[in-house]
Parts: C-alpha cells; sequence; structure tokens
C-alpha cells in the first residue's frame, strides 16, 4: 500500500496526500496541529480570522475600557489602562507564526473580511506570518431585494481581485453553494486569478427557539450524506476550471474521499468527522484509501481523479438531473 | 538626562518620585488619593524600576491600618517604603504614626489632603485630616501646585532619610490631587543626587534582623517612659534645618529654591496671609496684583508646619509687617484657635530663640477658616482678608467664603473681584460624564501644553449622580506657570457640549464680555436662535457673544462614534478659540487618537479620525440677533409642588448654587428630611419604557429589577378609574388574590435613566410581532409631559392592604410601595434593586446604617436622596457612619433596640393594671413575624398610648410613651459593599455575626471596589482585571458566606436577582424574620465590570448557571424543626466559567493583555468552580446526613 502514490497538488503546493483538515477548531492550537501532523494531514487551514470579530473586540475593548469613567470625582475609570493590548490580528499571526516552526506542512490561512481595506491588509499580514496559501472565504447575504445577483457575484470577484494584487501567496476562494450559475462563477473567479476553489463553505445559520420566540444561529456538523453537494459541483466544473478544487463538507470516510475525487476534487477538507472521532480518524482514513485504492489496483489517485466527473462518466446527464426527477424515473 | 515637560495631575507627579525611591509600598484606596496606589501598581506591574534597579513590591493591604502596619514593619526591616492616604484613612493610620515617630524611623505617608467626615462625609479638600495627625510626631510637608508635588517628595524623602523622623507629605485634594497641569518631570540624575546611599545604608543597619539582633515595642514603666520620649527631641531640633538644606539641594541641582516659610511680596509689606496649600498660590497671584496697584500686602507659605521652627518663621517675616491674617484650611470647634493660627501666636509671643525680632511693633494676628471641603478660595476672598487686616479692629476667628448669618463670622468679599491676566486663556466645558468632555479636555491640556511654550491647567468638577452626571472642566493656559487654584468664572470660551443644560442650568454665568460660546446643538445656525431660552438669548446679547452651533451627535452617528462627541467637539474649540493653529492643533488631536486607540485597533483610529475631519463642515457661526425674541423660559429645576424646604434649600444645590446658600439654612447636625428625591425632575433618559397591557403577563419582573424605582405596579378599584387622564393604561388584573381589581404598570418619565433593564428581562413577548415586548422603549420627549400627568395620578392611587398581599412572591412584593426612588446610582445598576426590594418589603419599619461606598452615595449624596415614606409618614430611617465600622454601627441600633424593646415591654408589664392585662400581654408577648402581625402589634401600641394619655404625667409613663414604638419590631439593616464586608469591615461584621443579635446584613458584592473605581478587593474572583490586580487577580474569591455559617446561629444567604429573583425575596423574608444575625450576599453587577449595563442580569443568570456563584441559603430556625439547616438552592451548572466570564470586560481585557495568563487562569477558575460545586453539594449531602430523621 505505501507504494501508492496519494500526492497532490493543491494551489501549487506539493501535498503528500489529499487529507487537509478545514478551517475549524482542530487547528486553534499549536498542539492539536501537530497531532494532525503525525497522524497525516497533508497540510492545514487555520480557522478563519473573522475581519468583523476583530474590529467588534477592538471597539468592545476601548469602549468598556472608558465606559463609565471621567463621569465621577470618585472613580474616574474603572480598569487599570495596560501598555499593550493584544488586540486585532496579533494573536491569529501569532498563532500561524508558532504554526509554521512547529509543523513542515503547508499552513494555510483563512480570512473572513468585510471591509475592502480589511481584506487587503489582512491578506498581506497573513502572509507575512508565513502562511503558504490563503483561502478567502466570503458569505454574503443579501437582503435588499434592490441587489442583484451580479452585484453579489462582482463582489467576490473583487475581493479576490484586490487581494491578488497585493499577496503572492497562492488565493483559494471558499464559496457557498447560491449562485444563480457556480459554473459561471467559478469561470469568473478561476479567470480573476484564483488559484482554487472551495466547494462550499458552512455558515451558521438561524433557527428558531420556540420557547423564547428568539433566532438563534448555530452551525449543524455535517454527515456523509452533505457530501452530495460538493460532489455535484465538483464534477460539473473538474476540467472547466484551471483552479485547483478542494472539497468540504461530508467528507468523513475514505469512501467520501474516493467519491469526491472521482467527481474531480484536488483536496478533500474534513472538519467534522474530527470534532466526533478525534484527530486520530485522519489517520484511519488514510489506512482505508491506500487500502480501497490497493485492492482496486490503482498506482494513484492521478488515474482514478475526475474519473466519474461530469465529462468523464457514461452519464453525465446524472449530475444534471434534480432529485426528484430521479424518484420518478427509478419508479417507472 | 535632560528634563521635560509633563501634563500630570497632582496624583501622577507624585507617585513619579515615590514609586521610584521606594522598595515596598502598601495601599489601600481612598478617595482623592487611590490614583497614587494605582500609579504605583500599575508602573510595578509594568516592571518599571525605582532609583536603585529593583522594581518595587507593591501591595494593597484591607485597610489603612492595615497598609500603615505594613509600612511599619517594613521600615522596622529596613525597607524603604512609602504610603498614600487621605482623610479616614490617614485617621486609621494614627496608630501606627506614633510608633513609627516614637522609633525615629524613615518613611513619608503621601496625603491628598481630605475632609474628615463630621456631620456628613465630604470627598473634598481640606486640612482637617492632616491636622488631626499634627501630634503623631510626624515632620509635615506641604505642597501647593501640582509641580510642588514632584519637588517636595523628593524633598521630603531625602529629609526622612537624613533626619530619622518620619514625614507626612500633603496637599490639597482634588484642587491639587486632580489638577492637571503641565510641570518639569524631574529625572532620575535629580533623584540620584538627591538621595545619600549612606543615609539608605544607615537606615538599613538599623533593621530589625536576627544577624544582629535587638528588641523594640517594649512596655515602658512610669519609671523611665518620660525620659526615653524626650530622648529623640534633638531629631526634632535638628530636623528644621536638614529640610532647609535638602530644600537648598534641590535648588543647587534644580533650580527651584524652596524655603521652610516662603515670604512673597513686597519687602515693606504691613499685611501679610499665612497660609498652607493650594491657596497659597492665589494668595500669591492677589498679593502681586495688589501690590503692583500700591498696597504693601505679603504671603507667607507655609511649607515645613512640623516641627514647626519659630525661628525659620520669624526671619521669613518682613519687618515693617503690622498685622497678620493665619488662615486654616480646618475647624477645631472649641479650640481657642485653628492649628496654624495657634502656632502663629504661639511664635510671635514666644519669638525666637535669639529673643530678639526686628518688628517696629509686635504685629496683631488674627485667624480664620476657609476653604473647607474645597470651598472656593478666590481672589475676592483674598482681598477680603487683607482689607480686613486694614481695618482698626479686625474680625477674629472668622470665616471667608461662606454667609455665616448665625455666627456672623464672615467677611464680606467682592464676587466680581479678579486678577487674571489678559494673556491667560480661559475656557470653560460642561457636558456630559458619558460624552467624553472630560477626557477631551484633559488631551487639549496636553495638546497645548506639550506643543507650546503655553503653561496649561484643567480642572474637573464632577457631578453627585452616577447616572446622566454633568461634568465642567476648567482649563486655562498662559505663558507663565498658572498659579490660579480657583474656578473659572470669566471664560473667554464657554462649550456646552449637552443641548437639554440650556433648559435647567444658567450656562452662560461663566462668559466673560466678548466671549465665544459653542453649543452642540440639534439645531441648525438658522433656526437656533428661537429654540434658546430667553435667559440666554439676554446674556448672548448683553456680554456680545460670538456663537457657534454644531450638531455633534449627527457627525458622530455618521462616523460610528456612537455617544462620543468628544474629539468632535475638541476639534471645534481649536478651531474656534485659535489657541494654537487649527490646522497643527488636528495634527496634534489626531495624534493623540493615535496614542489613545492605537493599541486597542488601528478601526477606533480611523473612526475618530474620520469624526475629527468630518466635523468642521458642521461647525456654523451664529448670526447673534440684536433682541431677545424667545417665548421660552428656563425650567425651574424642582416641581412647583415641591415642599419649601426642597425650593428653598435643595434647589440651589441642584442649580449648581449651592455656594449662596447661608449658614442658617444648613442643619446644625447634619439631618435632613426623606423623600425629596422624587421633585428633581432629571429628564435624563431620552427613551423610556412603554407598557402594553395586552400582552402583559404581569409578573412584575420589570417592577423588581428597575435600579431606580421608575417602573411601578399598582393594582386598585375599577371605580377609582372615573377620573383617570386620559392616556392612562389599565387592564384586569391576571393574579387571583387580587380579582376584580384592575393593573398597571406606571413609568416615572421624568426620574427614569433610560437604561432599559426593564424591557430587557420582560418577558412577555407580542406573539404577531416577536421584537416588542410587553414593554418597549420609546422617546422620552413625547412622552414626558402626558407620563407626568399619568404618573402623578398613579402615585394618588390608594396602596393596596399590605395584609392581603403575597408579598413573599415576584408578583406580590412588586405591588408594595418602594420606599427608595429616584437615586442618582449608575444606569441600570446592579445594586439598588436589592435596596429598592428591602426598601418595599420592610420600609415601614426599616433602620439602616449603611458603610461608606456606592451604596452611601447613591442612598446619601446631597442634595436630594432617594429614602422616602409612606402615606403614614412611615419610611426607612438612614445613616452612614464611616467605611470600616458599619457592622458595629449597626449593632448599636441593634442593641439600642433590644435594650428599649425590653425596657418598654417592662414597663408594660408592670402597668398592666392600667393598660389591662389582655392589651398588656399581647404587646409583650404577640409575635410579630409577618404583615398582619405587625399591623395589630401597631393597632396594640396606638390602644396603649390612648390608655396611657390620661396618665401622662406620671414618670413611669412618660418613659413608656417615649419607648411604646419599640414595642413593634424594627427591621434593622446594614447595608455595604464587598469591599467593607469581605475587607476593611470583615473583623466586625465577623463579631457582629457572633453576638447572636437580631441584625441583618446585605452585601451588595459588585466583586470589586466600585465607588473609588475598581480596586481589587477580596471579593475579586480569581482571573478578573481590577485596578492593583492590572494582571489579573491571581487568588479565589473569599467564601464569605462559607465563614459565616461556621458559626451555626447564623442565617446565611447567597442571592443573584438576575439568576433568581423569586429566591431572592423568599430569602430576603426569611433572613429577615430570623431572630438573629442574617447575612445576605447578593451578587450586584457593575459598572466596574465592562458589561452592557442593560443586560446585567443576564451576567447574573450566567454567573449562577455557571456554577460561579452559588445559591444557597443557611437557616439556623430549620434544626429547630429537625431538617437540614442548608439549601442548595443553585441547580448544577449547565455553562461553562469561560461563557459567563468572557461577557465580562474585567476577565476578557487579561486575555488582551496577558493572553497566556488569562488561557491559565480559566483553566484554574473553571477548576475552582468544578470544586466548589463539589464542595456545596457534599456540604448540602453532610447535612442532609446530620439531620435524617431528627425531627421524627
Amino acid at each position: 500500500m505505501s507504494s501508492i502514490d496519494l500526492s497532490t497538488t493543491y494551489m501549487g503546493l506539493q501535498l503528500k496526500n489529499p487529507i487537509v483538515p478545514s478551517a475549524g477548531p482542530a487547528c486553534r492550537d499549536v498542539g492539536s496541529v501537530r497531532q494532525l501532523e503525525d497522524n497525516g494531514v497533508a497540510a492545514v487551514v487555520v480557522h478563519s480570522l473573522f475581519e468583523e470579530q476583530v474590529e467588534h473586540e477592538a471597539r468592545e475593548l476601548a469602549h468598556f475600557m472608558e465606559h463609565g469613567g471621567e463621569s465621577f470625582a470618585e472613580a474616574l475609570s474603572y480598569f487599570p489602562e495596560a501598555e499593550e493590548y493584544h488586540t486585532g490580528p496579533d494573536e491569529y499571526l501569532e498563532h500561524i507564526r508558532k504554526l509554521k516552526e512547529a509543523v513542515e506542512i503547508p499552513v494555510i490561512g483563512s480570512l473572513n473580511g468585510v471591509s475592502s481595506g480589511g481584506w487587503i491588509d489582512y491578506a498581506r499580514w497573513i502572509e507575512d506570518a508565513g502562511a503558504d496559501g490563503l483561502e478567502l472565504n466570503v458569505y454574503y447575504i443579501p437582503t435588499d431585494p434592490a441587489t442583484s445577483g451580479r452585484e453579489v457575484e462582482d463582489r467576490y470577484v473583487e475581493v479576490l481581485k484586490n487581494v491578488k494584487s497585493k499577496v503572492k501567496i497562492p488565493v483559494a476562494m471558499k464559496l457557498s453553494p447560491f449562485f444563480s450559475s457556480i459554473p459561471a462563477m467559478a469561470k469568473r473567479l478561476d479567470e480573476n486569478g484564483a488559484d482554487a476553489l472551495v466547494l462550499f463553505n458552512r455558515f451558521y445559520q438561524p433557527d428558531i427557539d420556540l420557547e423564547s420566540l428568539e433566532i438563534f444561529p448555530n452551525l449543524q456538523l455535517s454527515t456523509s450524506a452533505s457530501l452530495r453537494l460538493p460532489l455535484r459541483w465538483i464534477a460539473i466544473l473538474y476540467g472547466k476550471v484551471g483552479a485547483n478544487l478542494a472539497a468540504t463538507s461530508g467528507i468523513h470516510n475514505a469512501e467520501d474521499v474516493i467519491k469526491i475525487l472521482m467527481a474531480g476534487a484536488d483536496v478533500t477538507m474534513v472538519c467534522s468527522t474530527l470534532l466526533r472521532n478525534g484527530l486520530g480518524r485522519v489517520r484511519e482514513i488514510l489506512l482505508d484509501l491506500g487500502n480501497w485504492l490497493g485492492e482496486h489496483e490503482y498506482a494513484s489517485l492521478e488515474e482514478l481523479r475526475g474519473s466519474m466527473s461530469h465529462r468523464a462518466t457514461s452519464d453525465p446527464s446524472a449530475f444534471e438531473r434534480a432529485n426528484y426527477m430521479r424518484a420518478l424515473n427509478s419508479f417507472t | 538626562m535632560a528634563r521635560r515637560y509633563v501634563t500630570v495631575d497632582g496624583n501622577e507627579s507624585l507617585t513619579h518620585v515615590a514609586h521610584k525611591l521606594s522598595e515596598v509600598i502598601a495601599i489601600y484606596p481612598i478617595t482623592p488619593a487611590s490614583p497614587m496606589g494605582e500609579f504605583a501598581d500599575l508602573w510595578s506591574a509594568q516592571k518599571k524600576p525605582n532609583l536603585w534597579g529593583t522594581i518595587p513590591l507593591v501591595l494593597e493591604m484591607q485597610s489603612e491600618g492595615g497598609a500603615a502596619a505594613a509600612v511599619h514593619g517594613a521600615i522596622q526591616t529596613g525597607a524603604l517604603s512609602c504610603t498614600f492616604t487621605a482623610s479616614q484613612g490617614l485617621l486609621l493610620m494614627l496608630p501606627n504614626m506614633f510608633k513609627i515617630a516614637g522609633e525615629l524611623t524613615p518613611t513619608v505617608i503621601h496625603v491628598s489632603a481630605r475632609t474628615l467626615a463630621t456631620h456628613a462625609l465630604s470627598i473634598f479638600g481640606d486640612h482637617s485630616d492632616v491636622m488631626a495627625a499634627r501630634s503623631t510626631g510626624f515632620a509635615i510637608l506641604a505642597s501647593n501646585s501640582v509641580q510642588e508635588v514632584m519637588d517636595t517628595a523628593l524633598i521630603a524623602h531625602a529629609s526622612t532619610i537624613e533626619a530619622r523622623v518620619p514625614f507626612l507629605h500633603f496637599f490639597d485634594g482634588f484642587r491639587t490631587s486632580h489638577e492637571v497641569a503641565k510641570i518639569e518631570e524631574l529625572t532620575m540624575d535629580d533623584l540620584r543626587a538627591m538621595i545619600d546611599d549612606d543615609l539608605v545604608l544607615a537606615h538599613r543597619s538599623r533593621a530589625l534582623t536576627p544577624d544582629r539582633p535587638v528588641l523594640r515595642g517594649t512596655a515602658m514603666n512610669p519609671d523611665v517612659f518620660f525620659q526615653a520620649r524626650e530622648a529623640n527631641t534633638p531629631f526634632y531640633r535638628k530636623t528644621p534645618e536638614i529640610v532647609q538644606r535638602c530644600m537648598d539641594r534641590f535648588a543647587s541641582i534644580v533650580g527651584r529654591q524652596y524655603n521652610l516659610f516662603d515670604y512673597e511680596g513686597v519687602p515693606d509689606a504691613e499685611r501679610v496671609i499665612v497660609i498652607m496649600g493650594s491657596a497659597a498660590e492665589p494668595v500669591g497671584e492677589t498679593v502681586e496684583y495688589l501690590n503692583k496697584r500700591g498696597e504693601k500686602v505679603g504671603v507667607i507659605k507655609v511649607r515645613l508646619f512640623r516641627p514647626f521652627s519659630v525661628e525659620h518663621f520669624i526671619a521669613a517675616l518682613p519687618a515693617t509687617v503690622r498685622s497678620i491674617a493665619v488662615l486654616d484650611r480646618t475647624k477645631e470647634p472649641g479650640a481657642a484657635g485653628e492649628p496654624l493660627y495657634e502656632d502663629v501666636v504661639t511664635a510671635m509671643f514666644e519669638g525666637p530663640p535669639s529673643g530678639r525680632t526686628s518688628f517696629a511693633t509686635p504685629p496683631r494676628v488674627i485667624g480664620g477658616r476657609y476653604g473647607l471641603s474645597s470651598k472656593e478660595f478666590d481672589p475676592g476672598m483674598i482681598k477680603a482678608v487683607f482689607d480686613e487686616l486694614a481695618k482698626e479692629s479686625p474680625k477674629n476667628h472668622f470665616t471667608v467664603g461662606i454667609d455665616d448669618d448665625v455666627s456672623h463670622t464672615s467677611l464680606d468679599y467682592d464676587d466680581d473681584f479678579s486678577v487674571e491676566a489678559d494673556d491667560v486663556y480661559r475656557a470653560v466645558f460642561i457636558g456630559l460624564g458619558a460624552d467624553g468632555t472630560v477626557s477631551a479636555n484633559k488631551n487639549s491640556i496636553k495638546i497645548i501644553g506639550e506643543e507650546t511654550e503655553n503653561y496649561a491647567q484643567g480642572y474637573f468638577v464632577y457631578d453627585s449622580k452616577k447616572s446622566g452626571s454633568m461634568t465642567i472642566s476648567h482649563l486655562r493656559f498662559g505663558p507663565r506657570p498658572i498659579r490660579s487654584t480657583y474656578l473659572v468664572k470669566k471664560a473667554n470660551f464657554v462649550g456646552v457640549h449637552q443641548y437639554q443644560f440650556l433648559e435647567k442650568y444658567d450656562v452662560l454665568k461663566y462668559a466673560t464680555e466678548g466671549a465665544t460660546f459653542l453649543l452642540n446643538s440639534p439645531f441648525g445656525p438658522d433656526e437656533v436662535w428661537d429654540k434658546l431660552p430667553q435667559e440666554l438669548q439676554e446674556t448672548i446679547i448683553k456680554k456680545k457673544l460670538r456663537f457657534f452651533v454644531v450638531d455633534a451627535y449627527e457627525v458622530a452617528r455618521e462616523t460610528g462614534m456612537g455617544q462620543r462627541i468628544n474629539t468632535i467637539m475638541q476639534t471645534c474649540f481649536f478651531q474656534i478659540a485659535k489657541v494654537i493653529p487649527p490646522e497643527q492643533a488636528i495634527g496634534e488631536i489626531k495624534k493623540a487618537i493615535e496614542k489613545t486607540y492605537g493599541k486597542k485597533g488601528e478601526k477606533i483610529v480611523k473612526m475618530n479620525f474620520n469624526a475629527v475631519d468630518q466635523t468642521l463642515a458642521n461647525l456654523h457661526e451664529v448670526k447673534v440677533q440684536a433682541a431677545v425674541t424667545s417665548k421660552i423660559k428656563r425650567q425651574p429645576v424642582v416641581s412647583p409642588a415641591a415642599p419649601e424646604y426642597v425650593k428653598d434649600v435643595l434647589a440651589p444645590m441642584i442649580e449648581g448654587n449651592g455656594d449662596l446658600l447661608p449658614v442658617s439654612k444648613l442643619p446644625i447636625d447634619g439631618t435632613f428630611p426623606t423623600g425629596t428625591a422624587r421633585w428633581e425632575k432629571r429628564n435624563v433618559a431620552l427613551e423610556i419604557p412603554v407598557w402594553d397591557p395586552e400582552v402583559c403577563i404581569q409578573c412584575n419582573k420589570c417592577v423588581i429589577a428597575c435600579p431606580h424605582a421608575a417602573i411601578r405596579a399598582k393594582a386598585y378599584g375599577s371605580a377609582l378609574l372615573s377620573d383617570a387622564p386620559p392616556t392612562f393604561k389599565s387592564i384586569e388584573t391576571k393574579a387571583k388574590e387580587l380579582e376584580g381589581l384592575r393593573f398597571t404598570i406606571q413609568v416615572a418619565p421624568e426620574d427614569c435613566t433610560g437604561c432599559g433593564v426593564c424591557v430587557h428581562v420582560c418577558p412577555a413577548k407580542n406573539k404577531a410581532e416577536t421584537r416588542l415586548k410587553a414593554i418597549n422603549l420609546e422617546p422620552q420627549m413625547p412622552l414626558r409631559e402626558p407620563e407626568r400627568i399619568n404618573y402623578e395620578f398613579f402615585l394618588g392611587l390608594p396602596e393596596l392592604d399590605r395584609r392581603t398581599l403575597k408579598t413573599d412572591s415576584v408578583r406580590g412584593s412588586q405591588l408594595l410601595e418602594p420606599l427608595f426612588e429616584a437615586s442618582g446610582a449608575c444606569p441600570g445598576c446592579g445594586e439598588t434593586p436589592y435596596v429598592k426590594l428591602v426598601s418595599q418589603l420592610f420600609g415601614d419599619r426599616l433602620l439602616v446604617g449603611n458603610a461608606t461606598g456606592c451604596s452611601s452615595i447613591y442612598c446619601g449624596n446631597l442634595p436630594n436622596t432617594p429614602w422616602t415614606k409612606n402615606r403614614d409618614g412611615r419610611g426607612p430611617a438612614w445613616s452612614n457612619s464611616l467605611f470600616e465600622d458599619n457592622a458595629e454601627f449597626g449593632m448599636g441600633f441593634a442593641m439600642t433596640h433590644f435594650k428599649q424593646r425590653q425596657f418598654a415591654q417592662e414597663l408594660v408589664t408592670k402597668l398592666s393594671d392600667r393598660i389591662g392585662a389582655d392589651l398588656a400581654g399581647a404587646l409583650v408577648s404577640a409575635p410579630q413575624k409577618d404583615e398582619a402581625d405587625i399591623y395589630e402589634q401597631r393597632l396594640r401600641v396606638e390602644m396603649l398610648r390612648q390608655k396611657l394619655e390620661p396618665h401622662k404625667d406620671q414618670p413611669e409613663v412618660r418613659q413608656l410613651l417615649s419607648l411604646a414604638d419599640f414595642l413593634v419590631k424594627k427591621s434593622i439593616w446594614v447595608f455595604g459593599g464587598d469591599g467593607w464586608a469581605y475587607d476593611i469591615g470583615y473583623g466586625g461584621l465577623d463579631h457582629v455575626i457572633a453576638t447572636g443579635l437580631d441584625i441583618n446584613i446585605l452585601v451588595l458584592d459588585t466583586e470589586v471596589y466600585s465607588n473609588t473605581g475598581g480596586q481589587m478587593s477580596k471579593a475579586t474572583p480569581l482571573g478578573a482585571v481590577a485596578k492593583f490586580a492590572a494582571a489579573g487577580k491571581p487568588a479565589k474569591k473569599k467564601e464569605l458566606g462559607l465563614l459565616a455559617m461556621t458559626y451555626g446561629n447564623v442565617y446565611v444567604g447567597q442571592v443573584a436577582l438576575g439568576a433568581n429573583d423569586a429566591h431572592t425575596v423568599r430569602t430576603l423574608i426569611e433572613a429577615e424574620s430570623y431572630e438573629g444575625p442574617s447575612l445576605i450576599i447578593a451578587y450586584s453587577h457593575c459598572i466596574a465590570h465592562g458589561i452592557n449595563m442593560r443586560t446585567g442580569m443576564d451576567n447574573q443568570k450566567l454567573a449562577v448557571q455557571s456554577g460561579q456563584w452559588l445559591l444557597y441559603r443557611f437557616n439556623p430556625d430549620l434544626v429547630k424543626e429537625g431538617k437540614s439547616p442548608f439549601q442548595l438552592d443553585s441547580r448544577k451548572p449547565t455553562k461553562r466559567f469561560e461563557e459567563y466570564a468572557y461577557l465580562e470586560n474585567r476577565f476578557r481585557m487579561l486575555q488582551k493583555t496577558h493572553p497566556q495568563e488569562a488561557q491559565a487562569f480559566m483553566q484554574q477558575a473553571q477548576k475552582n468552580v468544578d470544586s466548589r460545586w463539589k464542595f456545596f453539594t457534599g456540604l448540602s449531602e453532610l447535612y442532609e446526613k446530620m439531620y435524617k430523621g431528627n425531627g421524627n
């Protein structure tokens, strides 16, 4: 099994295998990332730096340091003023620096920005901190009916162009599936320099508490069933864009990995399975992957990549049908 | 090393030297000295070294007594040590001071001199504290300005180490401690040159050490004590010379010459004032002014008050002097004269040791008092003293600065007299605490002080209320050091940063003719004129003012600044005033923004920059019209319906004219009526709650949570609605026990602070539109008038009979009338809901002793106080003794009550023939456990009075009639914060609960010294940042309740209203009815936690859900029933400590300053929570086991 070549290329980075933990809690501390490396991951995507959160925390800190001060003669302030605050992205950038020192595998930063200035500055800082690549996690929810789909798409392209013009490291775009035409969107991003497309991001979604009548956002962990969405679109995009394709969402075992690679992914990103089963899960997946490839006489990943893609499969229309049609067909 | 100019306040100026010249510093917070300890602690935390290169060890003690003892121990063992204090704190140090001086041990106690509490507490400045220490044997050295504070501190440290006599170095609280000024900063080289290391080593060689063992602190007998007491006399004789030598050395190094007694004036002066402290500066200023106009006057500034060198004093006086006025900033009732006066009289009588003086004729000496509690002392008053000295028969023992129409001691003075030079620019800014006006002004002083040749001075006057408080900044800039230590009265610039002040205050009284007036106005340059009150238009025209407006809130909104209009108004000031070129000023403002916010985040910096850039386009000059056109008149500060006392005495204080009240208007013994707060209509809320009866579930949670009793509930008969105002809302009651009655939730629109706590805690949502609740905030302005009428009508509705209510529930308790209302506590305060609840449950028989702190301020700071009474005229009686003694003070109440009730019962028994056996028996032994019992007992007392009336001249009957009210059980409480209960007052609290007397103790636990600005107490939780714990508190919180439980006969309850309001109500009732000591520890969220005060009740809930704050009760009465006394009322924690802690800046801040330590603290804190839970559940099981079956 060791003779099977699991290597892959992603955003110009040579990876020893296709398993990369996605931006999530598993990459929050150096110790865990070391363990992930020991368990065989090929690279890590560090948890996202949320510009909005960084700015919010800074404003909050400034507010509460002054709040109530200079109002009452006995209490002109309520907190000791510190010489230094680790606000802004310092902590995050320090984390990247430490990871680079601690592990051999490539470290990919992840950025969730809100302002045009923020995307550029933070991207540059992440590059300066030593990241080997950068994932831009863009998720824009239009609520104004006057905002057209094209405008939303333009935002994504603008962000990408801005960042690409300022950093030298490869840049991936992590997308949501909510575009009228994913291939067209993918093509535009590809043309504007995206080194990879990560399909698709999972964000907090709103829920309603029936007792308190309040909305509360939460994040549901994925299951293998979630794989279907990226599977379809990776299969469709394979060969149509130059950017690498990363699959995220629903990859829980070696079978999921194999399926999505067959659809055309260059790397597979894992998260929920690590949260559920621990970091050792990577080793199991890699072992199973090797075994399966061996049993099925594949010599390398290259052999199977894209083998079940839209253009390679015997029945491309299967990727085009919606589920209910399939159900009707199978009934008849 | 070159000296630089810095712009600092007196406290920082002082600490700059004291920290560098100490190895060990023991501290304790007290206004206005706290910042000295805070700077010292912060600089050590920042690893700033002292003169010898090591970082001073700074430790907070449990009281000033503790701090003095720690210093005593430190210097006895050879360390260089100092401490900082004021007022009562200095009094607590006195016993140690006698010891320290008796043992000839060098140290310096730096005192920002503050009034001692007598008929009232005052946080402001005078010399009553310092004068109380004058017999300790400490040398006493005064400094008069921010610059002198730094210089004299060095002279004090250098002198003590040489003289071995300990020093008390003082400067005026607030006037100097809090004045911001441009000064020349001493360098390490200066300090090095002044401190002789041989003397330091000599001090160390005298240390107590087992390596060279000696014994000190012996007990002496009559044979030798006296002689030994005289043995150190030579040291005191030498001290003045040593100090003068240090002053001379200082002059040779730094260039500023000081003398033990500094004379300023013409050499042939005939009239001289002798004075100490900051007031000496304006006297010097006035002397200069008068002499230029041909008078012959002078001033002696006393620097070394103890040991008093008669020789140096006489030598300092001009030989031509004919009359001397000695001014004391203290009052010693009953003394032949005040202390400095007495010393001067003695000196003049005694003469120098040589016996020779050069006076042509012996001068006449008179004495007077001035400036108590920071009372203004200005050139008009100073001139009055000189004028008095010129009289044939001047008044002795006079007062100046007040109108004493009782004892007629006061001197008349010209309020308009001014000596201020034309080249000094004067500005006054009136703002709100929350709008950043003071910060901006401090920054402007820094800019002008540090970027120009000008000297600068800033002094800030704050409101006595914590919600919606007004600040007045007094700024001066000029080419010479500024000596005017009094408020600006003739300003070249007046900035009013809040439009609503125009409605209430005469804001332009500060403006001089031709001055500039800047107003933050929602109305533009074309419409504002007609919106101004008549009085204001008149002043603008009469004083020929230039008038500018800016809509700062609009600029703030547009640029994301929220309520912070500081940089916007500051930019306007520099643009209009042109004290420096506006472009340069804007550059400097931006530099300051960068400095302040740069380390907190770039975005904040950009936001502020943007606000500055957007300001000028919104600044407009208003064309002043030739005539008054307005129909609007300034509103009276209290309602016309207020009692005469409120209108005559309290209203002038509210208007800022309290200085004009004559002596006869004030009480002789500090007694004030209650029920006054309701008359001051503060109107500080921008939005107020509006009730939706259809959605309301009538739970009364909004009422119990309201910190200001500004939202109330009432149930009443429907017939009463016939006179209701048109917009008064009413609905059927939902509670079964109130069936048939109508129900109303009513807001007090003018008392509400708009904190929004009520809306936040409201559990009832509008089902059709879930963003709405049963109460919702709406703009106050349009609601003010109709709701004022509704509130008046609501107050007029009768209260329900207390006996019919289920007062042990939230709903029932909140139908009780609150007898604590409209306090000046912070909006959203976490303490006052408990205080209000106590007033509702027990208010008509409540007696409260209150420890000094936040609660004593919002309960008792003038002008208006929140305690009130019911229709029968009954209500809480309240008093504050001190900080440290509150449990004992309350114990005195309980002792009186116990004894006089017992005496009354004895008399009832004795007189039972006349009273009737049944009534007498019931009066003595009827239970008084609940409202019905109390009601019955009151009826019995009334009957008793009627029966005894015919015999009222008999001695025993007279006695009984005067004690009869004691037959009704009073509810005796002591309130205080955690600083009192856990730290300074713990010894007393512990003793009081050990006595077994019936007393109730409510600890309003904010886990920090809130009132003095957030210093760590033993209640502060592990990992929280507080002052004196900048790197997070390393020790865990003391379990006060657990300690009290060990007595077994103390009722202990730990509550958190936001987590379980019903539990809080029940616990208070149980505690009160327990006939023995009760201790209730109440979680009180606080502005010092760095939280959103609107959602403070959520913080309480999370504290409990995370297990950080446990709810429990320990009721010794249950033992009698064979049950376990301990009841753990908290459920198993469902949240992690982190989920609670990181909602609060006090914990979160550590992540930003010490991220690694923060992580370790979080882990440790979680472990503590887990083990506490284990311990308390174990305790519960243990008690259950102990008492299982005992009841059968």
